[in-house]
């Protein structure tokens, strides 16, 4: 025994004396996690939020969140003398007196964007393989709340600058609370204290901003955490790999080195973003007065979509018995993402109640071998593709010479025709993927060596796929669609019957597949070589 | 018949193929020196950022290609981090693939559901205390029970009430009055209609008591765009044309879509247009939307002059301005 394992091992003697904890930290200390790239997406969420709290606690010590309005007196020469709020000059003195105070800003921006792509890819990568199964969903919803209150916590942050543009963003916001039927006027005067923009918003803001929603934060994550934790990380099919095993390296070390490692590796990767990349430049556009704007205003990209939404939509309001309900601004503003987000954080038990499947899954799917959920997600990204398109239409629109109107009703149709289209496109992809998946097990991989006959003619020589391809290829289950009872004996129908003949249609649209192959088709084929 | 179809055998877990550095102790030796090397470039990466912290200038700038124009400060303290951080991270990533163990290990997985016995224990444990506690069988106590908690809910309601005035009509009034002035924003000169040429454009505010303090929430409604076009142009009804002054027409700034402010005119063809949803409105025709999700035109104000020549208000806005809500009746 050398002497650092000496060390070692009295260090874990010393804390298993006073703890207890031996036996709980063997069995975790040793657990195993399987590695994958796309594992690592939710990793980068972690570690920028770390960063996130790291360089927001550094802001804090100068940013001085009130309206309170101050004449300018800094470094930044042509902003000099001009009146704005304490919060905007203390952001320009942050930038310009703080040594390292411009790059911590620009480290919390870039923080904040990877965190939010982060998320969103995560998501994406948790949906396309079916992680979201059973006995995961809670952490699911876990993470479509978390999504939800990443764009709203992302767009306090940069509102709190008060300038120009976040001053704007602000303006909108106050536009959609003010156009609630009913209570919209009360709500958007509590909110702000009186008339926009008042002098209370951003005060109230920092308060949200840096103590309630980072405190929600906390806990979601560890929740979240903790699932993945005790319910063991998902893996990929492949061989040796079931759903009653994990295969993996364990945590210690090497898990705790490459996840360690990696931290650092995407905080050094922010730094270098904030060092390189200049973002939100808020002393070019100036303090937020209500009759002032810039040119080309634009929200962070994860509100993007949802301007997009509101750009593109009909001009409509009623006017009827006195009131007013402004359409326009209620369903893309609220009634939209409402839909999308309920529907989102609905989808895992949505989709157990169409196949009816209710077991325990651990093994990933690969897309193509669920072509309705991948076509589903397909179709519902390319909704969001194309507001967030509209999002940027202005930017768009002069950057490639085209009109906005031109940018508009490009996004107005494209948004109804292009989603179903997505969709049918995708679940034909999928098929014609397995189709390949099928061909190549049975017929092997092409070499691309040609071989001529003795009858003169060419073929290409096909070599037969390893063990391991081919168990992966197909490994995975196909379901069969459901058969719910419409009619009771005696051909009457019977109660429920419409919700089961929903059910039943739903099932066979989501078990469309092409069979996958078989050892004996492979063998019959052989025969006949 | 399906019993006879044999699937594709899982060939299970394939053999482990050793790293050289798990055979060879000199490439174990290479790997242990390049993990070495980054983490010296990461202790570089620090003594760049102090370097940089307390003897970079704060006014020195360099030109770099793409970059342009650096604050040499920053990007050396920048660069100093970054280098810091993820030297550590690479180092620490290129240990564990080269020299930690990368055997995989298996581990078993185990249904969540518990044992039938425990489970119909649980079930019946939670049946029992359900109706130990008798709320089936007592409705007075669950009605009563749901209306006082429901009635609790009210009180942080209630608490959140003074963050804010009740609204009354402040949404649907400005500052404009007959006769206030029009002064330019910024500035606050009054204007005369021979000061706007045609095509010219002005954003004014109503005219206040000098060392009176304007406040961003009147701003907010107050700001008016005036511009100049040649009479014959404009497309209105008799009123509305009496509320224009020697081809001044006056709008308020704040869009009636969602309350941003219409800052761009186009001269060409007198389409005002707001940056931030691109409503688009005809100055022509009072402001009518020709495009976008705006729904109604933006408020016109009435104008003429005093009897100094300066451009005022006839009236108040005959509407409120900026963005819908309920209370708006039309």
């Amino acid at each position: 025994m050398t002497a650092r394992e000496r060390i070692a091992g009295n260090v874990a003697g010393y804390v298993d004396d006073r703890t207890g904890a031996a036996k709980w930290m063997k069995k975790n200390l040793t657990k195993v996690f399987p590695d994958h790239w796309s594992f690592l997406l939710g990793e980068i969420c972690l570690y920028s939020f770390i960063i996130l709290l790291l360089s927001g606690t550094f802001l804090t010590f100068w940013f001085d969140p009130s309206m309170r309005e101050v004449v300018y007196d800094g470094s930044y020469e042509p902003l000099k003398g001009l009146e704005m709020s304490a919060a905007y000059a203390s952001t320009l003195d942050i930038s310009f007196e703080v040594r390292g105070g411009l790059l911590m800003r620009q480290i919390h921006h870039w923080a904040a964007l990877i965190f939010m792509v982060g998320i969103v890819v995560h998501l994406l990568r948790v949906y396309f393989t079916g992680a979201f199964r059973k006995p995961r969903e809670f952490n699911w919803i876990i993470g479509v709340g978390l999504l939800t209150l990443g764009i709203v916590e992302g767009f306090l942050g940069y509102s709190l600058p008060d300038d120009l543009l976040s001053g704007t963003g602000i303006r909108i916001a106050e536009a959609i609370i003010q156009a609630l039927p009913l209570v919209g006027s009360y709500l958007a005067f509590f909110a702000f204290d009186g008339a926009f923009p008042g002098t209370s918003f951003i005060p109230r803001i920092y308060t949200v901003h840096v103590l309630l929603l980072p405190g929600i934060f906390l806990a979601l994550i560890t929740v979240h955490l903790m699932l993945v934790w005790y319910q063991k990380h998902t893996q990929f099919p492949g061989p040796g790999r079931t759903e009653k095993n994990v295969v993996g390296y364990p945590l210690m070390p090497v898990y705790m080195a490459k996840a360690g490692g990696f931290f650092f590796i995407v905080f050094g990767v922010t730094a270098f973003l904030g060092a390189v990349a200049y973002i939100n430049p808020i002393w070019l556009y100036g303090p937020y007065t209500p009759g002032q704007i810039s040119a080309g205003s634009q929200p962070d990209w994860y509100m993007g979509w949802l301007d997009g939404l509101v750009r593109m939509a009909p001009p409509i309001e009623t006017h009827a018995f006195g009131h007013t309900i402004s359409w326009n601004i209620l369903i893309p503003g609220l009634i939209l993402p409402g839909i999308m987000f309920t529907g989102l954080a609905l989808y895992p038990f949505i989709e157990s109640w169409a196949t009816g499947d209710k077991r325990e899954h651990h093994l990933l799917d690969r897309p193509r071998n669920t072509p309705n959920r991948t076509a589903i997600g397909v179709m519902a990204l390319t909704f969001t593709l194309v507001s967030l398109i509209n999002g940027g239409n202005d930017i768009i629109a002069t950057t490639f010479h085209l009109t906005i109107n031109q940018m508009m009703w490009f996004s107005r149709i494209a948004i109804i025709v292009l989603p179903p289209i997505a969709f049918v496109i995708t679940k034909r992809l999928c098929l014609s993927l397995q189709r390949a998946d099928r061909d190549l097990v049975l017929h092997g991989r092409e070499t691309g060596r040609l071989v001529r006959m003795p009858s003169g003619e060419f073929v290409e020589v096909h070599e037969p796929i390893s063990p391991e391809k081919a168990w992966l290829l197909t490994s995975h289950e196909q379901l069969a669609p459901l058969e719910l009872p419409e009619h009771d004996a005696s051909g009457v129908r019977r109660a429920g019957s419409i919700k089961n003949k929903i059910r039943n249609r739903v099932s066979r649209a989501a078990a469309v597949a092409v069979p996958k192959a078989t050892e004996t088709e492979r063998r019959e084929l052989e025969g006949h070589h | 018949m399906s019993n006879e179809i044999e699937l594709i055998k899982d060939p299970g877990l394939p053999a482990h193929v050793h790293r050289s550095t798990d055979t060879d102790p000199k490439a174990a030796a290479r790997a242990e020196r390049q993990v070495a090397i980054l983490f010296g470039l990461s202790a570089i990466g620090t003594l760049t950022l102090i370097y940089s912290y307390i003897f970079i200038k704060d006014d020195v700038f360099i030109f770099i290609p793409i970059l342009g124009q650096t604050h040499l400060q920053q990007l050396g303290i920048g660069m100093g981090m970054a280098i810091a951080l993820f030297c550590v991270g690479a180092g620490l990533i290129h240990w564990a693939k080269t020299l930690m163990p990368d055997e995989e290990v298996i581990a078993q997985r185990h249904e969540f559901r518990s044992e039938d016995e425990d489970r119909s224990e649980f079930i019946k444990t939670v049946k029992e205390g359900a109706s130990a506690a008798g709320l089936g069988r007592r409705p007075l106590i669950k009605s009563s029970l749901g209306a006082a908690l429901g009635l609790s809910a009210l009180s942080p309601i209630l608490l959140l009430r003074d963050l804010g005035p009740l609204p009354k009509d402040d949404l649907s009034k400005t500052s404009w009055k007959a006769g206030t002035r029009l002064v330019t924003d910024p500035g606050d000169r009054p204007l005369r209609p021979e000061d706007l040429e045609v095509g010219a454009v002005a954003q004014t505010l109503p005219e206040i008591a000098s060392g009176e303090h304007r406040l961003l929430s009147d701003i907010g409604k107050d700001a008016v765009l005036l511009i100049r076009l040649r009479p014959e142009e404009f497309n209105l009804d008799a009123e509305r044309l009496s509320w224009t002054h020697e081809g001044i027409i006056a709008f308020s700034k704040i869009c009636s879509h969602m309350g941003c402010a219409v800052a761009l005119y186009e001269q060409q063809t007198k389409h005002l247009l707001c940056p931030c949803h691109q409503s688009t409105f005809d100055v022509t025709r009072a402001a009518k939307v020709i495009f976008g999700p705006a729904a109604r035109p933006l408020p016109q104000l009435a104008i003429t002059v005093d009897a100094e020549g300066y451009l005022v208000a006839q009236a108040p806005f005959n509407e409120p301005v900026g963005p819908s809500f309920w209370e708006r009746s039309s």
